[in-house]
């Protein structure tokens, strides 16, 4: 596994250019259009998901390929939660949400975090894959067509059913992960994680429970990827089984490489990089009589080739390198 | 349940699980040699079935199918190796999980461009498309104990292939140390190359064997890899023996699970898996 961790400290320019780019999102729906700002809230959403993940893969150094789970397990809690005619309140389903998704991720992490390297990988995909054929053969769970979600939380003091009102939730949702996971990563717990990442066999020997800390960043993890989940569920209106599907899992790890991980910076990054450019694969023309739009897939499979064959540190690596050249080129 | 259902039960299971262990051979050959995760095993597995198909209808006989699509998919192997795997042997999981993660939508488009989305069936050859009778009413296709054969033949070559012979030999001083290999002259990379394709080509006739009864679709290849992937699990990844027992288990427990406890019958080998993670996090049978 990787263990030089990747711009584990930001550089100055980096963290104004972040500070610049979190002005812009707020002032974003006041200067685009309705369709836009949507698809600037579902990218925020994604952020916060690849910043779940981060924790697991930049930090922890544990590659899930199965972490969609627990954001399809929060999006069905509010699913399930939510009434036929009328909403229901954020206050107290969101934590349930949460908790649902914690709980999912302490089960499985039970089982997975025992298990290292390509293990690891292809059992926290199993899992996955387990629950989602769980919800796409039951009718009872809403089965292979989903579940539709009618109305959005109720909050009481704002009004989430006002896109705008629910593109600022977002926002501040983003931006307290954010904080709160830099704020974890230089924490003693943070540090555990990083030691467990660079070198599990010493931390076992210095007399740290390497189990319990990787089940704590797994169900953590977790947590916040069903913090996502919910969010999408109450932006789209409707959960299916997808949510949970093992292509999930694999654009949020491509999110979070793309952007450069082990940061959280990054992941953000990566999950605005990642749906901008799967946006514009799907929006593209018929070029005589073939649609290029309709085969995302082949462009998306190329671009993933050449970008784990070719670009190794990540958009935020790339940044951070080409500064650091300017600097030395001053000398 | 009666005798009878319960021989076809155990023949069906017998077939499904000698069916898996031809995929996960494949993979778990792949890992325990070159050290590489190949998430995009299942579409290999997609193209045998696609290969089947269009094949058979040109040539109008599902031999010849059989034949020319082994032998084109040891080239695509050896051109897969050659172009891309060979250059990730030495990198993280995670990128490797990447590259074949991006292989399967490029697989999966490629089919969809080539072939259309549209589901098909192939036709049983008519020399196995008879059926054995068992009672009055129950009756078993020769076609199945045909893939159980072909599947078991296939196993038992690899098994000599790999323990009795000079090539085997190399491949097992490769898996062992692969630069005390190379210094002692053996051409590693050709070795490499020649796994890759075999386990291409396993993959690729297991799909070509199965489509007359699993029928031809898009993203055929997603779910067997999840039972690929469980079945490696469980056998202790890098055993060819780990992976035929432990297919042969996971074909019991399906299998079985379907018509005693319909219910829970999905969620049955996954439980198996949890259960054997529990004992032994490694596999039963970690070399």
């Amino acid at each position: 596994m990787t263990t030089q961790a990747n711009l584990e400290t930001l550089p100055r320019g980096l963290n104004i250019a972040l500070a610049v780019g979190f002005i812009a999102l707020a002032a974003f729906p006041f200067a685009s259009s309705e369709f836009y700002a949507q698809m600037v809230a579902r990218m925020m959403i994604l952020g916060i998901f690849a910043m779940s993940l981060d924790l697991l893969l930049g930090v922890t150094g544990l590659v899930s390929l199965g972490h969609a789970a627990f954001f399809g397990i929060a999006g069905y809690a509010l699913a399930f939660l939510t009434p036929q005619g009328e909403p229901v309140s954020l206050w107290w389903t969101l934590p349930v949400a949460v908790g649902a998704s914690a709980a999912g991720a302490f089960v499985i992490g039970f089982f997975v975090v025992r298990t290292r390297g390509i293990y690891f990988i292809m059992v926290t995909m199993a899992f996955a894959q387990m629950l989602y054929y769980l919800f796409f053969d039951n009718k009872v769970l809403g089965g292979s067509d989903g579940i539709y979600v009618n109305f959005k939380p109720d909050a009481h003091l704002f009004d989430l059913e006002d896109k705008r009102v629910f593109y600022y939730f977002t926002l501040g949702t983003l931006l307290l992960v954010y904080l709160f996971l830099r704020r974890l990563l230089w924490s003693p717990f943070g540090r555990s994680l990083a030691g467990v990442r660079v070198n599990e066999h010493r931390m076992r020997a210095v007399g740290y429970g390497t189990f319990g800390y990787k089940l704590a960043a797994f169900t953590l993890a977790g947590a916040l990827a069903g913090l996502a989940g919910y969010l999408w569920a109450a932006q789209t209106g409707f959960v299916n089984p997808e949510l949970m599907g093992f292509q999930m899992s694999a654009h949020a790890i491509m999110m979070v490489i793309l952007g450069g991980m082990g940061n959280f910076a990054g992941a953000i990054v990566g999950a605005f990089a990642f749906e901008w450019l799967l946006h514009w694969f799907k929006d593209l023309p018929e070029i005589g009589g073939f649609n290029a739009g309709k085969h995302w897939q082949l462009w998306m499979g190329i671009f993933i080739v050449l970008a784990v064959t070719f670009a190794r540190r990540g958009l935020l690596g790339v940044l951070a390198s080409l500064g650091a050249r300017k600097e030395r080129s001053h000398d | 349940m009666d005798l009878a259902n319960f021989l076809i039960q155990l023949l069906n299971s017998v077939q499904y699980g000698l069916l898996l262990f031809m995929l996960a051979a494949g993979l778990t050959l792949i890992f325990g040699i070159m050290g590489v995760v190949n998430l995009a095993h299942g579409s290999f597995y997609m193209l045998g079935a696609y290969l089947a198909w269009s094949l058979s209808s040109l040539s109008g006989s599902f031999t010849v199918a059989l034949i020319g699509g082994t032998a084109l998919s040891v080239m695509f192997g050896l051109a897969l190796e050659r172009l891309l795997f060979r250059h990730f042997y030495q990198r993280d999981h995670l990128d490797q999980v990447l590259l074949t993660f991006g292989l399967i939508y490029i697989f999966e488009e490629l089919r969809s461009i080539l072939w259309g989305d549209d589901v098909h069936g192939v036709a049983i050859p008519e020399l196995l498309s008879a059926s054995i009778p068992l009672t009055d009413t129950l009756s078993y296709p020769v076609y199945r104990l045909f893939i159980s054969g072909v599947c078991l033949a296939l196993a038992l070559g690899l098994y000599f292939m790999i323990s009795r012979t000079r090539l085997g030999m190399k491949i097992r001083a490769g898996a062992f140390n692969r630069d005390m290999t190379e210094a002692l002259g053996i051409n590693i990379k050709l070795i490499h190359a020649i796994v890759f394709a075999m386990g291409v080509a396993l993959a690729t006739i297991a799909g070509m064997v199965a489509s007359p009864i699993s029928s031809v679709y898009p993203n055929m290849g997603s779910q067997v890899l999840i039972m690929c992937f469980v079945v490696v699990v469980i056998g202790g990844i890098g055993s060819v023996r780990g992976a035929l027992i432990s297919a042969l288990l996971v074909g019991l427990v399906d299998t079985f699970g379907k018509v005693l406890l319909p219910q829970i019958a999905g969620m049955l080998v996954y439980m198996l898996m949890a259960a054997v993670l529990l004992w032994k996090p490694e596999g039963l049978f970690k070399q």
